[in-house]
């Protein structure tokens, strides 16, 4: 009766009729309409499951390649303090791609499959991580405007409607609050410091600012999946406008670090009572999400590596845990 | 070494605890985006943040004792490889998956027993120190304990592999047990752990574990010192140093 | 080698401070109780969430089915008379 209900797996239920189908739909949307959150064993229509799937995955992966920019820079970070900062905050996500994992696997996708998904290059993730950390100031630009950019859309996405995915974004909103002070303190300390210093911090907001206003996708007007996702609450913000909010958070933190940020065309605008800024560059965009970002091929690599490493180490574990419970068994 | 005063000994002493922190600390650090799962590598990288903080404690404690105004990263950054004296096991490489816990079980062995010590130390700021980081210890003892015995008794490989890191790190651990000018010293008034008295403890400690994980417990021979007594290290350590003081040696006297 | 079968998936429910109920936060995939426990510490405690943990193979958990609702939860809702606001008492009477 119950016990076929594992948590674990999504429900079958017989294929509906289209009909029951239609029926079926209608009922899920009004409960989106509602603002009642959608948990794992519920009807969902499969291409709601489906683009859930696919954008929980590209995140968790976002949050997991991510680790490795800064990752290449743990063991020679300036101080001791800085140090056991950034390693918290790669660690911080680790864990953020695991609980987003651990969420998206409330859908009926294991996280094996993710990970192979990932691995044959048949999932992305944010192209941002795709460009190189050259310098140390680059810790703390990431932290500022990639984890800033981050943050404007994972604020948005706490309010999404499929529970489990909400729920984990509440979490890491909390969490991720002190990720981008901890990169705004240490460029501050840097544009207090000497000339160097300040070079190493415009250099690095030179190369990361654009790629940052790319986090946020295309333009809505080239977004194809967008009004679907936004009807279905899994978005509940457009990129162009989560993108503005980002902007305009943003400049005045670039005037109280003194530095200028690359786009000649960005000013404010009274009217509008935004900033405008430049044209994206979506060529750039599209080759580094086609795989030919400066990093691209290394990130993979590095993960399949160490996947491909560990395999002795899982299994040797499976084992051991095989054999105990045959022991208990016998 | 005979006019070595009570104050440099305790400089010395607290720092060189420091340097076994800091040290294995950067290695498992160096696990970023390299574990077998993600979960292991949160394991590692809180396991590093614990020892890196034990580290930044007892450089602190090294820098005001000294009264010269130095502080933590004085002793991390701006000393040279032959000052730090940490146990050449500390700085080995990584290795695999399976030289890494062993590395770590053999050394969360001897800290469990190590800190349990320092924390009836006669030095206020020792003990309160060697409190605190037994508990960091013993966490660390009981995940690579774990782990010696899923490797060990997991699949022939897992066993052939481990044992192999056993025996090859092996001449590392009978460094641990010997004492320094500086810890004889300050053994006199209570304040330093008389470790070559935990070598038994350390023994059977080990002997259980391995007896589960069904390993083979190497027998004593020739073990290789250096790093404790004389900051002279193995050739891995240079590597290390020059990884970590890069940004202080290029850009001296900044703030970060 | 053959296909690596994943680590079974483990429900982590936490205990945040003395007298509160455990709550579930997440899972993690572990290979033995011990591993789950651990992995569970070091995902889900890292800023003093807990003081207990319980973890809990994922398909050891018997859930409810959504479809069943109404006949679960429903007949619930009728019956008001457990509610201690159902009931008038006077003012006078006192505090209860």
């Amino acid at each position: 009766m119950y016990g076929d209900t594992s948590i674990q797996k999504p429900i079958e239920i017989a294929e509906p009729t289209s009909e029951e189908q239609a029926r079926l739909e209608v009922i899920f949307q009004q409960k989106i309409d509602d603002n009642i959150k959608i948990e794992p064993q519920e009807w969902m229509p499969d291409a709601y499951r489906k683009t859930l799937v696919r954008q929980m995955s590209q995140h968790a992966h976002s949050e997991v390649i991510g680790m490795q920019p800064e990752g290449n820079w743990i063991t020679r970070a300036p101080s001791l303090r800085r140090k056991v900062i950034l390693l918290a905050k790669i660690q911080d996500e680790g864990g953020h791609g695991l609980y987003i994992y651990s969420s998206a696997e409330t859908l009926g996708t294991s996280r094996a499959e993710m990970i192979e998904q990932l691995q044959t290059g048949k999932a992305k993730y944010s192209s941002i991580f795709n460009y190189p950390a050259l310098s140390w100031a680059d810790m703390g630009t990431i932290g500022w405007l990639v984890d800033g950019a981050a943050i404007t859309n994972q604020v948005a996405l706490s309010r999404c409607s499929y529970g489990p995915y909400s729920r984990a974004m509440i979490r890491i909103c909390k969490e991720e609050s002190f990720h981008q002070r901890q990169g705004y303190e240490l460029l501050l300390t840097l544009s207090r410091g000497s000339d160097e210093q300040k070079e190493l911090l415009q250099e690095s907001v030179n190369r990361f600012w654009w790629p940052s206003l790319m986090m946020f996708g295309p333009n809505d007007s080239d977004s194809p999946h967008s009004a679907q996702s936004m009807k279905w609450k899994i978005k509940r913000k457009s990129n162009d406008q989560l993108r503005q909010e980002f902007v305009d958070a943003t400049v005045p933190q670039a005037d109280f670090l003194g530095i200028t940020l690359p786009d000649p065309d960005l000013k404010w605008n009274e009217e509008s009572g935004h900033y405008d800024y430049g044209e994206i560059d979506w060529e750039e965009f599209g080759n580094v999400i086609h795989g030919n970002g400066p990093c691209n091929k290394q990130r993979i690599a590095n993960h399949i590596k160490a996947h491909e490493d560990g395999a002795w180490v899982r299994e040797a574990a499976a084992a051991y845990a095989e054999k105990q419970q045959n022991k208990q068994v016998a | 070494m005979a006019d070595l005063s009570k104050k440099d000994a305790l400089v010395q002493y607290a720092a060189q605890i420091g340097d076994n922190g800091l040290i294995i600390g950067h290695r498992m650090s160096e696990w970023c985006f390299r574990a077998p799962t993600i979960e292991m590598e949160m394991a590692l990288m809180n396991s590093a943040l614990d020892l890196i903080g034990q580290a930044r404690e007892l450089y602190s404690y090294a820098a005001t004792a000294q009264g010269e105004g130095k502080t933590e990263d004085d002793f991390a950054y701006l000393r040279d490889e032959q000052d730090f004296r940490n146990a050449l096991l500390t700085e080995v490489p990584n290795g695999d998956w399976g030289d890494t816990i062993v590395r770590l079980f053999l050394m969360s062995v001897y800290n469990k027993l190590f800190f349990s010590a320092l924390a009836d130390s006669k030095d206020a700021e020792l003990a309160a120190i060697g409190a605190k980081s037994l508990k960091e210890v013993t966490y660390h003892l009981r995940f690579s304990s774990e782990w010696m015995i899923r490797l060990g008794d997991g699949t022939s490989e897992s066993h052939n592999r481990v044992q192999k890191s056993v025996d090859n790190l092996w001449v590392y651990t009978g460094e641990l047990f010997t004492m320094t000018d500086a810890e004889n010293l300050l053994l006199k008034d209570g304040i330093s752990v008389d470790v070559a008295a935990l070598k038994a403890d350390w023994n059977q400690n080990i002997a259980q574990v391995f007896e589960q994980a069904t390993l083979t417990v190497p027998a004593d021979g020739w073990a290789q010192l250096g790093g404790k007594a004389d900051g002279v290290h193995t050739e891995h350590f240079g590597y290390i140093i020059a990884d970590m003081q890069y940004m202080q040696r290029r850009y001296p006297g900044c703030e970060w | 080698m053959t296909e690596e079968k994943e680590w079974p998936l483990w429900e982590v429910f936490i205990r945040s401070k003395a007298g509160l109920d455990h709550k579930h936060c997440g899972s993690v995939h572990a290979s033995d109780a011990e591993m789950a426990m651990e992995s569970a510490r070091d995902v889900y405690t890292r800023r003093s969430e807990g003081i207990s943990i319980w973890v809990v193979p994922s398909n050891a958990i018997t859930a409810s089915k959504p479809e069943d609702k109404e006949s679960l939860f429903e007949p619930a809702d009728d019956k008001i008379y457990r509610h201690p606001t159902f009931y008038d008492i006077p003012q006078g009477a006192g505090k209860m």
